[in-house]
């Protein structure tokens, strides 16, 4: 394993082949601009400063870490400890990169922020930075994440935002990314893009990783205080990527912790419906990145399933397709039915409602500790709170919301 | 000498611009395309740029975008389009084509086999939109080593250094976008246009041509009076698609001979 892979991407945005700037001419200026910017602001104490305290008292940092032990014992193997992401305000990890590129668009003057969003997680943290920073905001999400994911589409608009709705191609996470870049090539010069994930034309998947590490950073204090040690395993969803190299990032050092992230295979990835797009993709180039994407024969992007809207992209960031191909992360799928139950056991065994997108960690995780011996550790991102995802879970055990 | 080369020395020495049309591949329907490309040749067309279709035209408007899925519902692929272009160069040997699309289809295809298959098939040039410059200069080898040339965008918000990179990278021309925004926009500000071409040539020697958002025969004519070549598409895609099946061929057909006319400063004879 090379020693450098933790100081990625190079100068130009490049994880050995992956990442990169793959967009039109119009935004390349742009891009160099909020590079220089970021730079910037990086080496600034000033702006570190505030990140950090307004992580603390705005967020709600360091979120804590839960030894699940009535769910750990049940699985009858390793321990499983929490990282609890749900907790944040706004109820998932995606707060933490929307203040530190707020603050950075503020840096820069920028006064209008537009996002794209799919499950609502990222639009809503967006709307709720730009309502706390003053700004306008306009959220695209595609026509069919806004009839699942109605509840967020009302707190993004309760936040003052505008949440405009994407009817091109699939109507999902994707066509909502087209329309945001459309957007923000148009407006270029007093808008800033708040892309939610580790994906997208270099700095964003370096910049949102730097900001999503506080995660992991906060995990290597806390876990040898809690458990004696830094875990055997940590485990994170891969839709995007973002909460996954939040807390992959701090890890990518420590040689023997085994890093795994678990991507959607909704209905089985033999049904053609799923989002495992390391495990069924293969590299090309989307959304201004060179990375693992779901695509035909053509080269044409396919439509993508989950059962969470969070993790429905074909797309993956580029630094995951170079851990995969490094070795150093591992990726597994597991189904919008054991997610499913996943989600169902830790509500009961633990009291905690998880979000159907980080239920995918919490199934891997399932189906992994009791292969392990009973000392082993492992530490699961839960990335977000099941709130929003009511009325999906509901609606597929066969209950109704209101009997 | 590149057929590009070759059509634009032609130009000059009659003092005329190149009048660029657009159209995506496979839209309205993959037979239409033949027949099409034919048509805006007799219609004054001195170079063509077809699409090929993608799923996620990121660059592009709600128009060309449509187009896309048009051609997409028939699943006219990359290697399709080669072979409309083969079928096209039977009858004309002289019209350069241009490709214009996005890097996957690209990448998917293999970047060995397409410009292998790009040359065979008689294709001209290639316009990536995601390819800038700094990701595209082993791509821009092989479409050298091939007789192809790598067409680049340059944009208004494009800096000096950009210009220099474009300029040492491309051949053939300079694609220059005239507004900060997608395909088939209403933005235009003829002005900024009229201003910038001029200042573009003290780094940029190869022809440059303008697109997106022009919209009609009376600022394709204010563009052509400072560009080398001005570039329909929108518009152009909008009347195919307005038109029955079997009349889009002569109306796009009609709305090119107006912007021929016009760029070529002669009255319409048709009116």
């Amino acid at each position: 394993m090379n020693k450098h892979v933790e100081t990625l991407p190079d100068a130009r945005g490049h994880f050995g082949r992956y990442g990169g700037v793959f967009v039109a001419e119009t935004l390349i200026p742009a891009l160099q601009e909020l590079t220089a910017a970021y730079q910037e602001a990086k080496q600034d104490p000033a702006f570190q400063a505030e990140f950090t305290a307004e992580l603390a008292h705005y967020v709600g940092r360091p979120s804590p870490i839960y030894f699940a032990r009535r769910f750990s014992e049940a699985l009858g193997g390793a321990r499983i400890y929490l990282k609890r992401e749900d907790l944040n305000h706004t109820g998932a990890h995606k707060i933490n990169n929307c203040i530190g590129q707020a603050l950075l668009a503020k840096r820069m003057g920028k006064r209008r922020v537009i996002a794209e969003t799919g499950a609502g997680q990222h639009g809503v943290a967006t709307a709720t930075v730009a309502a706390r920073y003053g700004m306008e905001c306009v959220v695209y999400m595609g026509a069919e994440d806004i009839r699942r994911q109605a509840a967020n589409v009302y707190r993004m608009k309760l936040l003052g935002a505008a949440v405009v709705p994407v009817e091109s191609g699939s109507k999902t996470l994707k066509d909502a990314l087209n329309e945001a870049l459309r957007d923000w090539v148009t407006n270029v010069s007093q808008t800033f893009y708040i892309i939610g994930t580790v994906a997208g034309p270099h700095p964003y998947p370096m910049m949102v990783r730097d900001f999503q590490s506080v995660i992991g950073k906060e995990c290597r204090e806390q876990m040898p205080r809690l458990a004696g040690r830094q875990p055997d395993v940590v485990i994170a969803c891969v839709g995007g990527g973002s909460n996954a190299m939040g807390i992959f990032y701090e890890y990518l050092r420590d040689r023997d912790v085994r890093l795994v992230g678990v991507e959607a295979a909704g209905e089985g990835l033999a049904s053609g419906k799923h989002a495992a797009s390391l495990t069924m993709g293969r590299p090309g180039v989307l959304h201004g990145n060179r990375t693992y994407l779901l695509q035909d024969e053509n080269g044409q992007i396919l439509a993508t399933h989950s059962i969470s809207a969070g993790l429905d992209y074909p797309g993956v960031g580029p630094e995951h397709a170079w851990l995969k191909e490094t070795g150093r992360a591992e990726y597994v799928t597991v189904t919008d039915a054991e997610a499913l139950a996943a989600f169902h056991d830790l509500t009961r065994y633990e009291g905690i409602i998880p979000a159907l997108e980080s239920s995918h960690a919490i199934a891997y995780a399932k189906r992994l500790a009791p292969t392990l011996p009973k000392e082993s550790i492992i530490l699961v991102n839960l990335s977000g709170r099941g709130d929003k995802d009511m009325h999906t879970v509901a609606e597929r055990s066969g209950m109704s919301m209101s009997s | 000498m590149s057929r590009i080369a070759k059509r634009f020395a032609e130009l000059a020495d009659s003092g005329r611009k190149a009048l660029i049309p657009f159209i995506t591949a496979g839209d309205p329907t993959p037979m239409a395309t033949l027949p099409l490309l034919h048509a805006l040749v007799a219609a004054g067309a001195d170079i063509i740029e077809l699409g090929v279709p993608f799923s996620d035209p990121m660059a592009d408007g709600p128009t060309i975008q449509r187009a896309s899925e048009r051609a997409l519902s028939y699943g006219v692929s990359l290697r399709q389009v080669l072979a409309m272009v083969h079928e096209f160069r039977q009858k004309d040997t002289n019209t350069p084509l241009v490709l214009m699309g996005y890097a996957n289809p690209i990448e998917s295809y293999g970047w060995q086999a397409f410009v292998q298959d790009a040359q065979r098939a008689g294709v001209d040039g290639v316009l990536t939109v995601d390819y800038p410059p700094e990701e595209a200069t082993d791509f821009a080898a092989l479409l050298y080593a091939h007789g192809l040339d790598p067409i680049f965008l340059l944009a208004p918000t494009s800096t000096p250094e950009r210009c220099a990179l474009v300029a040492r990278l491309g051949r053939g021309y300079v694609y220059y976008v005239s507004l900060t925004g997608v395909t088939g926009s209403t933005a235009l500000h003829l002005e900024e246009v009229l201003k910038r071409i001029p200042s573009l040539r003290a780094h940029v020697s190869m022809p440059i041509c303008v697109g997106f958002g022009v919209r009609d025969a009376a600022s394709a004519a204010r563009i052509a009076s400072v560009a080398d070549g001005v570039v329909i598409g929108s518009r152009l895609i909008e009347i195919i698609e307005e038109s029955p099946i079997a009349e889009a061929s002569l109306r796009a057909s009609a709305f090119l001979r107006s912007l021929r006319a016009a760029i070529d400063g002669v009255s319409d004879p048709g009116g």
